[in-house]
């Protein structure tokens, strides 16, 4: 979370100064470095943790036959004290006792090698997250290093005159302007379009006898016999 | 990597000139220290499309206005608003480099010929409704 605000306070520091590198490539190198070495911690402490519970089910395998050979002989000894051979019994729990004190050397073996899985397991799951962490910083770092130095670029860009940066509400001024030319222009072709389609219409509606001027002459006719009729 | 230029021929599997969505679009690459493309679209001369792209990703960037053009007494609300709009605008968000107000878009670099196309158009459209809705902030 810290770097967030190292990141912020970097930004807003050197903001009017485009193209000042946040953080220097010798910190992104250490950054880079941090993450090789974090990858090869991680693939060191995963092959102990193979070696690591492999010992652990080893001492388990170990605990159960030692507590199988423990009940065996203890059988044994009672079978022993049954026949009322109290010497016999006696050796028999001599062995169960050098038995009893190995199985005790085997669990507090197999403890502490779950204890150590355990603890690797949760150093592995740590140092993911301190990956996770140092790859987010570092494209941060990166992403905000690459747009100060395009932003350099296309301010030089601007500047230079070789693509003018124009007001915005002026901007969008010309391109409506443009936009409406080209909206007018259409508007105009498609009723030029039409009036010439209108105009062959009306030849071809004369042409078949149609329309207003389709019977003229015969009006005409009928006006002037009308017009003798009266006089 | 191959430069952003030839990727983007590449992928949208055209020249320098062309059509993209139905807008006639040029390519001009700019010089600098990292590469960057100009996308100008015709008639939208005014509002170029910057393109970069860093090891994560492909940003999209056209310049709406300067620091100097805001109504300087208006200058918080307009910022109020440009942060409310912010998540509605499809695709696009505001932001400010130095002293400029911009409206950008961040791509994969895996994106596809379509989104690039989509978001170089949509971008343009979104700078242009920018500007008209913000019109009342600006001098």
């Amino acid at each position: 979370m810290d770097f967030f605000k190292k990141l912020m306070t970097a930004i807003r520091g050197s903001g009017r100064e485009l193209g000042e590198a946040i953080i220097d490539s010798q910190g992104i190198r250490i950054y880079e470095q941090e993450i090789d070495d974090a990858k090869e911690a991680i693939k060191k402490a995963e092959q102990d943790l193979t070696g690591v519970m492999a010992k652990e089910m080893q001492a388990g395998r170990e605990i159960e036959r030692l507590e199988k050979e423990i009940a065996e002989y203890e059988s044994k000894a009672l079978s022993a004290l049954d026949q009322d051979n109290e010497a016999l019994a006696g050796e028999v729990a001599d062995k169960i006792a050098e038995l009893e004190v190995e199985l005790d050397t085997q669990k507090v073996a197999k403890q502490q090698f779950s204890a150590h899985v355990e603890s690797v397991k949760e150093m592995i799951k740590q140092t993911h997250a301190k990956i996770r962490e140092h790859e987010r910083e570092i494209s941060m770092v990166k992403t905000t290093d690459n747009v100060q130095k395009a932003a350099k670029s296309i301010n030089q860009h601007i500047d230079g005159g070789s693509s003018n940066m124009v007001a915005a509400k002026e901007s969008l001024e010309r391109i409506k302007h443009r936009q409406q030319e080209e909206s007018d222009r259409m508007a105009a072709s498609e009723t030029l379009n039409a009036e010439l389609s209108g105009e062959s219409l009306e030849n071809k509606l004369k042409a078949a006898g149609i329309g207003a001027d389709a019977d003229r002459k015969k009006q005409v006719l009928e006006r002037l016999k009308a017009k003798r009729q009266t006089s | 990597m191959n430069g952003l230029l030839e990727k983007l021929e590449t992928v949208l599997g055209m020249p320098d000139t062309g059509t993209l969505n139905g807008f006639e679009y040029e390519f001009n690459p700019i010089p600098g220290d990292v590469e960057v493309i100009q996308v100008v679209f015709k008639d939208r001369e005014e509002l170029p499309i910057y393109l970069t792209q860093s090891d994560s990703q492909m940003l999209c960037i056209c310049y709406l206005w300067e620091e100097k053009e805001i109504i300087s007494k208006k200058r918080s609300e307009m910022l109020e608003v440009m942060l409310d709009m912010n998540i509605s605008v499809p695709l696009s968000s505001f932001g400010r480099i130095g002293n400029r107000y911009t409206i950008f878009g961040a791509l994969s670099l895996d994106s596809s010929a379509e989104s690039i196309a989509r978001e170089l158009t949509v971008l343009s459209d979104n700078a242009l409704d920018a500007i008209d809705a913000m019109s009342e902030y600006l001098n």
